[in-house]
């Protein structure tokens, strides 16, 4: 049925060796080895900028390695391009999906495919080969469907179904779970697990320590461009993992005190949002946070949670129901409004929604005050008040730049989020809505930013924190609400909390029903 | 007015209308190609002052009225591959360097015309070509079938279009490529190839589109085409990036301005009126674009450089 | 740490070099286009540049080119950093000239030194109104503004074309029956003053620098330009920080609109015939200003203080074709040819020079952190520091 790799099981697939990569200023692979056998997983594990994406990206001819080489079956291998790297039987699922939305699922499968003929697109074979596949390896999916219509988890299985249609010997998993339920990372590990089982390798990049735990076969630690550690699952303990990641002690949960709540500083009942392209988003959502708590929202993204976040900010129209903050009903309030009730904000993608990319550190500090003294009077900019304003939330705030004035674009992903939090929190606000704080910074500042947020809380600040990391939401809330289409799931306290509980509520299936 | 409402005024207007839909449509035609590989071209008008120019001169010199619609192909697929340069090898924004070809175009094209013609000479232009038996069909053959050849080619390039972009895999690709590049590259299309054919065969189409102008009128002067080619582009978000919709709002434009021209002749308008008249499609590509505003669809990577890697 | 205005202020400096290059490129080409016409390029080019800085009347001419190209400049550069883009320049031109020379036919016996004010300001209004259109159409609407200011130039020259030739046209033109398309001679209170010095230099090129000078500070200096550029990087950001997008982006273009519009103030009232006239075609009076006011602006990177040299040196330069055009016989219109390359090739080499400029800045970032190339970042140490 499947013929794969001429290579037996543990023969040996792939060899990396001395891989060198330089960016201005960054040294993003130092002599780096790696290898994957046949039937194996070998997991990449490191934090963001570690390099694992650098080395995977040069493996699939995306980089050119400044140093090097590449040993495919033995063989020394020159891979210059995507192409190149297909041709090796080398597949990649990146961390953010490589389909094209307005493409079937057939159509995506073929792409880049030769064909019969130039004149004429025949995808009918593809679409019968793509149901064999599907059988096969117990991925279901309709090759007729348009990639815009599919879930989340769904659009994961066409990914490998691109690969396994390809025929790939060895094929690199970027972070592919970051998007998945944990149910469907159960699945997807079964579908991974068939795929070693026919020969092939896989490499698996990811910093969740659990699930590296329980996929891997081998793992290889990365640091600052170069590998700090190599072990298997038996030998080692997510603290020492998270060791040789970080280069220190970490603690993985944020030390919290009891805090006295008081009353409802942000409450939406029966909340009624649309989406983009004007279905419901959010849907009858009742939820309301007091001052000195915060409140987890748990789910998996693009169950509502944007569009939540937006409408509280007065971005996005409320259809019907209430918001109200600070004592004031915002349903339909500006989002200038809202922000003088003492509202801020986090958002999800900090560097569209957070920053300026081309502004400099001093513009981005002042964006939300910028218009009232000190900063500014009758509509003039007061630079020294501005400087001394944004020197002081740089040190207080542990922002890393050379200059108020350098770009903010140039800084780390983890200096950009402090920055944001230094503008936001720097108000005193009476409600933060924080939307994926640490998502895509390193453990470093992702501690950092959760000792901020609790001293918030300590502050008596309501604060509703959304998530996926389920980690997160678990070692911060004092209460836990499970956002699934729209709806809440549940609310659970801190302390019934469970991975495998919200998992369940992640995935639609609510309590009475379980 | 009752001038106008008459059989044989009527038909004359409609099959006018064809006629002047046919420099939109080629025009059209060929951004909606680039589009929908995720590159916009604002020159269209410029590239096609720059067709016009030479077809009308080549014509001039050589009495040809095919070496004019060659060279104005030929001019077109030149300003194609400088086009292509710019926006994909040294990714300049699209937006202004469109503008940038815009006004070489218009300087150019008065550059050598003045230089090189200097008074306006008519030339013998397309003559209209009656297709054998359906040309003697009553009224749609006066209507349909008695055209010059390029109307023929405008309008036989939209199914020719519509397989291009859905049907061949080179189309699924430039749909790929337009939507998300990312995804395409990884997969081994080249991004960047495909644009530069895309882009090719619309400056191609656009140069043609400004011969249909210039060989059509008989004359050639400055600035000639006087915004055909922004209506154009105007067009495409019309047609929500399809060839039949490009069609259906090409013909709206073409039929607009015929009607215009016959009210001139009749007399129905002049003066004052005519300068209000003039500004009818103007008017109407603004009103279109606040209708169609709304419109979803447009390719997602328009205008935007594909680096890979990122 | 640097203050926060030498840093800015040298990274514009750096930019320049760059940008001639683009210049002597397109002057490369436009040689190379000469010899094909059977011109002389030397010949030429003298020419040119005899014509355009030989001697103070030949220097006067060209600042007096330069004035509208510059208004127009800042005003596209205003529109620029908004993230819109104006090409609406020659249609924003139109209605300011229309405007305010309606109002001094409707009063021309204000005492001078109140009509002079009055007219400007009507015409910026006239322009602001033209550009706002596009602007609302672009916020409310959707409309991309590039094909809205286009089709808004193309309907401003109807309506000039139509105003001139019916209820403005000069009755002295009707009573001879010679009908050119112009007003009536405005009233005298309105010609702006001609500078001391035996040059045909007058008030507009002053007011057109300190426009340039007025908009620096409205970008650099203002809350509200700090509105304006930051809608123009991020808008998603600007909205999440309770910035109004749609408001911006109108005010922009208002704001560009009223720098065109006084550009046509300046072209009407500081004219050798007083009046406002057309040629009956698409060029009307502007002398393509709405167009070579965007290769200024370019040219003066975006910036309205720098655009004030740009714009001299694209005035000098159409100063400079006419002179060439009677030297060897090759029509201005080349300059146009060369200004729309000069268009792209500065756009090509912005994005290289953007490129350029974020690897360098990244490298003294890093340099400024730390010696350990390998932990870029530098969080951990940060972690510690942190309060507990």
């Amino acid at each position: 049925m499947i013929v794969v790799a001429p290579a037996g099981k543990g023969g040996m697939l792939l060899e990396m060796e001395g891989i060198t990569k330089q960016f201005p200023g960054v040294l993003a692979n130092d002599r780096v080895d790696f290898d994957v056998r046949s039937g194996e997983v070998h997991t990449l594990l490191g934090e963001n900028g570690a390099g694992k994406s650098t080395l995977m990206k040069v493996l699939y001819g995306l980089y050119p390695a400044d140093a090097g080489e590449i040993r495919l079956r033995g063989e020394p291998a020159a891979i210059g391009s995507p192409s190149d790297a297909i041709e090796h039987g080398i597949g990649m699922i990146h961390q953010h999906f490589m389909l094209v939305p307005t493409l079937t699922v057939a159509e995506n499968v073929a792409l880049g495919l030769p064909t019969g003929s130039r004149v004429r697109q025949d995808l009918r074979p593809v679409r019968k080969r793509i149901r064999e596949l599907s059988d096969a390896y117990g991925l279901q999916m309709d090759p007729e469907a348009y990639i815009w219509q599919l879930a989340v988890g769904e659009r994961q299985r066409v990914e490998i179904m691109k690969a396994i249609y390809r025929d790939v010997s060895l094929l690199i998993l970027d972070e592919p779970t970051s998007v998945l339920t944990p149910s469907e990372v159960d699945d997807l590990f079964v579908t991974l697990r068939r795929m070693t089982d026919d020969g092939r390798g896989l490499v698996f990049i990811s910093h969740k320590l659990r699930e590296v735990m329980s996929l891997s076969d081998r793992i290889t630690v990365l640091r600052g461009g170069r590998v700090t550690g190599r072990t298997v699952p038996d030998e080692t303990s997510r603290e020492d993992l998270a060791h040789m990641m970080v280069g220190r002690e970490v603690r993985l949960a944020p030390s919290r005190i009891e805090v006295e709540t008081g009353e409802v500083r942000l409450s939406m009942s029966g909340l009624n949002v649309a989406g983009d392209r004007g279905a419901p988003a959010v849907i009858d959502l009742d939820l309301a946070v007091r001052g000195g708590e915060i409140v987890g929202i748990a789910g998996v993204s693009g169950n509502g949670q944007r569009e939540l976040a937006e409408a509280l900010a007065g971005l996005r129209p409320v259809e019907s129901g209430k918001a109200a903050m600070g004592g004031a009903d915002t349903t339909d309030m500006t989002p200038k409004e809202i922000r003088r009730l003492g509202v801020s904000y986090i958002p999800e993608e900090r560097m569209r929604d957070g920053a300026i990319g081309d502004f400099s550190v001093a513009e981005n500090l002042i964006l939300v005050d910028y218009d009232s003294p000190p900063m500014s009077r009758r509509g003039f900019l007061d630079f020294k008040e501005i400087e001394e304003g944004c020197s002081d939330l740089v040190e207080r705030f542990t922002v890393k730049t050379p200059s108020l004035d350098t770009p903010t674009s140039h800084l780390s992903g983890g200096n950009i989020q402090k920055l944001i939090i230094a503008r936001e929190l720097s108000s005193d606000p009476a409600v933060l809505i924080a939307s994926q704080p640490t998502r895509g910074v390193d453990i470093g500042a992702a501690e950092y930013i959760h000792s901020v947020l609790m001293e918030r809380r300590a502050q008596g600040t309501a604060i509703l924190l959304i998530s996926e990391d389920l980690d997160e939401v678990i070692g911060l809330s004092d209460r836990i609400a499970v956002m699934f289409e729209g709806r809440i799931m549940g609310v659970l306290d801190k302390e019934e909390a469970t991975v495998g509980h919200l998992g369940l509520l992640m995935a639609g299936v609510a309590d009475d029903a379980a | 007015m009752s001038d106008f409402f008459t059989v044989s005024v009527l038909l004359a207007t409609v099959a006018a209308g064809i006629r002047l839909a046919a420099p939109f449509l080629l025009a059209a035609l060929g951004e909606t190609l680039g589009q929908r590989s995720g590159v916009l071209n604002l020159g269209v008008e410029g590239v096609m002052l720059l067709g016009a120019y030479g077809a009308y001169y080549a014509t001039l010199r050589t009495d040809s009225v095919l070496l004019g619609i060659l060279v104005g192909l030929a001019v077109g697929a030149f300003m194609g591959v400088v086009y292509g340069v710019v926006t994909l090898a040294l990714k300049a924004e699209q937006g202004i360097s469109g503008i940038g070809v815009f006004i070489f175009g218009l300087g150019l094209s008065d550059l050598l015309f003045q230089r090189q013609v200097g008074t306006p000479t008519p030339i013998d232009g397309l003559r209209d070509w009656e297709v054998p038996l359906l040309g003697g069909l009553p009224w749609i053959g006066e209507v349909l079938f008695h055209q010059n050849v390029l109307v023929y080619a405008a309008f036989l390039l939209v199914p020719v279009l519509w397989y291009l972009i859905y049907r061949t895999p080179f189309g699924m690709n430039v749909r790929a490529v337009g939507e998300t590049p990312e995804a395409a590259d990884s997969l081994g299309v080249s991004v960047n190839g495909t644009r530069y054919l895309t882009i090719l065969i619309g400056n191609s189409m656009a140069g043609l589109a400004g011969a249909a102008l210039a060989l059509e009128l008989g004359i050639f002067q400055q600035n000639l085409t006087n915004g055909h080619g922004f209506i154009a582009i105007a067009l495409v978000y019309f047609g929500a990036w399809r060839p039949a919709g490009v069609m259906a709002g090409s013909l709206v434009f073409g039929l607009v301005s015929a009607t215009v021209l016959q009210w001139k002749t009749l007399g129905i308008v002049a003066g004052t009126t005519a300068s209000i008249v003039g500004m009818f499609p103007a008017v109407l590509t603004i009103l279109v674009l606040v209708i169609v505003s709304r419109r979803t669809g447009a390719p997602s990577a328009l205008t935007r450089p594909f680096e890979r890697g990122r | 740490m640097p203050s926060l205005n030498r840093g800015r202020f040298l990274a514009r400096l750096s930019g320049p070099g760059v940008l001639v290059g683009a210049v002597l490129a397109a002057a490369v080409i436009g040689a190379v286009m000469l010899l094909a016409l059977d011109a002389n390029p030397l010949a030429g080019y003298g020419a040119l540049v005899a014509g355009a800085f030989g001697g103070g009347k030949n220097l006067a001419d060209s600042a007096l080119k330069a004035m509208p190209l510059l208004l127009v400049g800042v005003g596209i550069t205003i529109a620029f950093r908004a993230g819109v883009i104006n090409i609406g320049g020659e249609g924003q031109i139109i209605a300011g000239a229309i405007l305010s020379t309606l109002f001094v036919l409707g009063f021309p016996d204000i005492p001078r030194f109140l009509l002079i004010p009055l007219a400007i300001l009507v015409g910026a209004v006239g322009g602001a109104f033209w550009g706002g259109m596009a602007g609302a159409l672009k916020a409310y609407a959707g409309v991309n503004e590039i094909l809205s200011t286009i089709m808004l130039n193309l309907v401003a020259v109807q309506i000039l074309n139509l105003l001139l030739r019916g209820p403005l046209m000069d009755p002295g033109e009707i009573e001879r029956g010679s009908r050119i398309p112009h007003t009536e001679r405005l009233s005298g209170n309105a010609d702006l003053p001609i500078l001391p010095g035996g040059t045909r230099l007058h008030l507009g090129v002053v007011i057109a620098v300190l426009m340039a000078v007025a908009c620096y500070y409205l970008l650099f200096r203002t809350t509200q330009g700090l509105r304006l550029r930051a809608v123009g990087h991020n808008p998603h950001a600007s909205r999440y920080a309770g910035m109004s997008v749609e408001r911006s982006v109108v005010l922009a273009f208002m704001y560009s609109g009223a720098m065109c519009g006084i550009a046509g103030v300046t072209l009407v009232f500081g004219s050798l015939g007083h009046r406002l006239a057309t040629d009956g075609g698409a060029t009307t009076f502007t002398g393509a200003a709405g167009f070579n006011g965007i290769v200024a602006a370019l040219f003066g990177g975006l910036h309205p203080l720098w655009t004030i040299p740009a714009s001299f040196l694209f005035g000098s330069l159409l100063v400079g074709a006419n002179a060439m055009q009677r030297a060897v016989q090759v029509p201005a219109a080349l300059i146009l040819a060369l200004n729309g390359l000069v268009v792209v090739f500065v756009v090509a080499s912005m994005q290289a020079r953007a490129r350029l400029s974020a690897a360098a800045a990244l490298l003294r970032a890093e340099e400024g952190l730390s010696s350990d190339p390998a932990a870029p970042a530098g969080e951990t140490e940060s972690v510690r520091e942190a309060p507990p």
